[in-house]
């Protein structure tokens, strides 16, 4: 039962609540409830749109009618405790969830105005034009130049030799680990460091041209350099494509988000500019987490 | 004294000392002292000590009574018999052990019964010392364990060390086994190679094996070249493969990729079942009606199929391998990671793409090994071919021809009266070693393949 188990992992925390910060009774009474987003969901020309997304797994319900907007050529950041739902959300903007058996997706996301759950719908190019980023890097056992030129072949994207290397080297350019490389293509991917791997496997998926590029804890399994480096990346990538990230660590979404929406035991709690959220929550929840109380 | 009795007592003796070391070392903690170890390990010490050099010596003595006894007999055998050939002295020597028991009658009863007493009291005496000083080596064990149980004795340390022997001499016994059965083979095959020269037997391609009895018997000169029962098996072997290869892998991709978990849940456990049909089944399938199948449906096309073709003995073979070649492969490509599936989709791959150029390479070194495990299984079976193959070496790759392979002359060859000395007899033995060495070749490349996919992904 899930609403059973929200009131008993809440109630605690509203008693802290109560305790630390009594003299805020607005913000204080608003701890319980999180199932009404604040901030502004919507915006102008949104290169996403989801309204009412509930997620299942099985019986169990992940994510409760969540309503977001992305706009193009931004970067978005989800973050949150561990099993809030940010990944799974994540994982539903390209279908990626198709792929697990007991996922069940209902409610609406527009892709362009395009519904992409539309039976009809192919994910074939849906995933060409929503592409996706994981935690751990996960580069197929080819060797470098196979690695971005999966994606180009698989959609033909490419006529002719001349034409692939040119997608393979703007690819490994635009990821930062042409320079690197370079000498090594016939290499296999899996030699590479766990940094490298990570852009190669940036590389890979815009080697594709996306529109969006999902990305889910990029920078986990990473040390800081090869993480400052990858957020270097996301900072470059984002004249060209809308990027959404999912962190667990809030000065990376301060340091390269436009936006950031704070999730919470499957609901979208809180949602802005993220300077104002870092600067100026306006829920309970979103203060706790980013202040460190709880999370 | 029998063996349980043997056993009996040497479990209670174990337990006495283990409890007695116990507690002893359970002394040393209420006088206040800090013991090394726990006192488990003290007793479990002593009960090495205890019981260790008493069993070992059992052991070797058992071992190596009986030559040493058969030795001092054979020393002063009487006339008649000390002169003759090591054969015949072997069986008088196990008459004279048979004397004592009242069933056995023997034509030189008389002639022996000196011998048949000596060996009587040699073997009480045996066993009398044999008791006498175990029970000796069990008293020393206990002293020299009990003067070294003090507080500061390392007891678990050499407790583990013992541990540690005994679990290597139990390893060692698998490959002593495997050293024993390569060298009886070889020995016999070296025997076999005396008479026939070994090039004769590898590149000869003309496989007759009779041998003659008597000089003025017909086909005197028996012919051993072992090639047309290699191209044999390895036809009817390429026959299963043919099947079980594509059959097995597809299978295997089905089960691991397409199939819902529940049909999963019960087919592959069904697949298996084939992998427990006992061969002979397999054999009768291959020879009432797969093989008269194949030759009315060769009748009909106009072609001569022969009865007992390799092409019918192949297909049930094969059948008989889907579930080593499928279960195998659908454990390789469960063990790809679920990231190189989610990062092929995630860039718009199809399941079939995703299966063909991700899971397929990422799990090739793995379905090699399984198909080579499955090639020296088809190589060795033996129980189908002797049912459903023909017996006369033809050298030929005309899968509708009757062939025939290694294991079935081996079969052929053994079965029956035969002496021991013949080469037609011994051939067998060659043939085996050929064969072993063959599966023994496939399964190191294959273990060798398949131990390089692993360091992939841990």
């Amino acid at each position: 039962m899930p609403s059973g188990k929200i009131t008993s992992v809440t109630e605690p925390t509203n008693q802290l609540h109560a305790a630390s910060s009594s003299n805020d009774a607005s913000l204080a009474n608003r701890a319980n409830d999180y199932s009404e987003t604040v901030g502004n969901i919507r915006v102008d020309s949104p290169k996403m749109s989801m309204s009412n997304v509930d997620v299942f797994y099985g019986e169990k319900q992940a994510i409760f009618d969540v309503s977001l907007d992305i706009a193009k050529n931004e970067v978005i950041a989800m973050i949150g405790p561990s099993g809030c739902g940010k990944s799974t959300f994540l994982r539903c903007l390209n279908r990626m969830n198709d792929t697990i058996d007991i996922c069940r997706v209902s409610g609406k996301i527009l892709l362009e105005h395009e519904d992409i759950y539309d039976p009809k719908l192919d994910v074939v190019p849906l995933r060409a034009r929503v592409g996706i980023v994981f935690q751990k890097p996960n580069p197929f056992p080819k060797s470098i130049y196979d690695n971005v030129a999966y994606g180009p072949r698989i959609h033909g994207l490419a006529t002719s030799k001349v034409e692939l290397d040119e997608i393979v080297e703007t690819s490994l350019r635009r990821a930062g680990l042409w320079s690197e490389a370079k000498d090594r293509l016939d290499q296999p991917g899996t030699g590479l460091s766990g940094g490298q791997q990570q852009r190669l496997c940036i590389a890979r998926t815009i080697a594709v041209s996306p529109e969006v590029i999902l990305m889910d804890e990029p920078c986990s399994a990473l040390d800081p350099i090869a993480t400052a480096r990858i957020e270097e990346l996301i900072d470059e990538l984002r004249s060209n494509y809308t990027i959404a990230i999912v962190t667990h660590s809030m000065q990376q979404a301060a340091r390269v988000s436009n936006r950031t929406a704070y999730f919470h035991l499957g609901y979208l709690v809180e949602v802005g500019e993220t300077n104002d959220i870092f600067t100026n929550p306006n829920h309970k929840l979103t203060e706790d987490y980013i202040t460190g109380r709880f999370g | 004294m029998s063996l349980s009795t043997l056993f009996t007592i040497a479990l209670i003796v174990v337990i006495l000392a283990f409890y007695t070391g116990q507690r002893k070392a359970l002394g040393f903690r209420m006088s206040g002292g800090a013991p090394h170890s726990l006192p488990f390990y003290h007793g479990s010490w002593f009960a090495v000590c205890v019981l260790l050099p008493a069993a070992l010596f059992l052991l070797v003595w058992s071992v190596g009574d009986g030559a040493v006894i058969k030795s001092i007999i054979l020393a002063d055998l009487p006339e008649p018999f000390a002169s003759q050939s090591t054969q015949e002295i072997q069986l008088v020597y196990s008459e004279i052990t048979q004397l004592g028991q009242s069933s056995f009658v023997s034509n030189n009863a008389a002639a022996l019964a000196a011998s048949g007493k000596e060996f009587q009291a040699l073997h009480s005496l045996s066993a009398q010392l044999k008791y006498s000083f175990a029970s000796v080596l069990v008293f020393i064990g206990a002293i020299y364990g009990w003067t070294r149980l003090q507080p500061h004795f390392n007891a678990r340390v050499k407790f583990e060390g013992t541990v540690r022997k005994v679990l290597f001499l139990s390893a060692s016994v698998a490959i002593l086994t495997t050293l024993g059965i390569i060298f009886s083979v070889l020995f016999e095959a070296l025997r076999f190679f005396d008479s026939v020269s070994i090039v004769d037997f590898i590149f000869g391609t003309h496989w007759s094996p009779q041998m003659s009895i008597r000089e003025d018997q017909v086909g005197s000169s028996g012919a051993f070249g072992a090639v047309p029962l290699f191209v044999g098996t390895l036809l009817i072997s390429a026959i299963a493969m043919l099947v079980a290869v594509p059959v097995g892998l597809m299978s295997a991709i089905y089960l691991s990729e397409y199939a819902s978990r529940r049909f999963r849940a019960w087919a592959k456990p069904l697949l298996e079942v084939l992998a427990g049909i006992p061969t002979v089944v397999y054999g009768f399938f291959a020879a009432i009606t797969v093989a008269p199948l194949l030759r009315n449906l060769g009748e009909t096309l106009g072609l001569s199929v022969a009865s007992e073709s390799a092409l019918a003995v192949g297909l049930v073979m094969g059948v008989m391998i889907i579930p080593f070649v499928s279960s195998l492969s659908d454990d390789v490509i469960n063990a790809v990671p679920q990231t190189m599936r989610d990062g092929s989709y995630g860039l718009g791959a199809t399941r079939s793409e995703t299966i063909r150029q991700v899971i397929i390479p990422a799990a090739l070194p793995g379905i090699v090994g399984s198909v080579l495990l499955a090639v020296s299984r088809a190589i060795g079976e033996t129980m189908i071919v002797v049912m459903a193959a023909g017996l006369s070496a033809r050298l030929t790759v005309n899968p509708l021809e009757a062939v025939t392979t290694v294991t079935v002359q081996i079969v052929t060859l053994l079965v029956g009266d035969q002496e021991f000395d013949s080469p037609k007899t011994l051939a067998a033995f060659a043939l085996g070693l050929m064969l072993f060495i063959t599966t023994l070749c496939l399964n190191i490349i294959a273990l060798h393949i398949v131990r390089r996919y692993r360091e992939q992904y841990d």
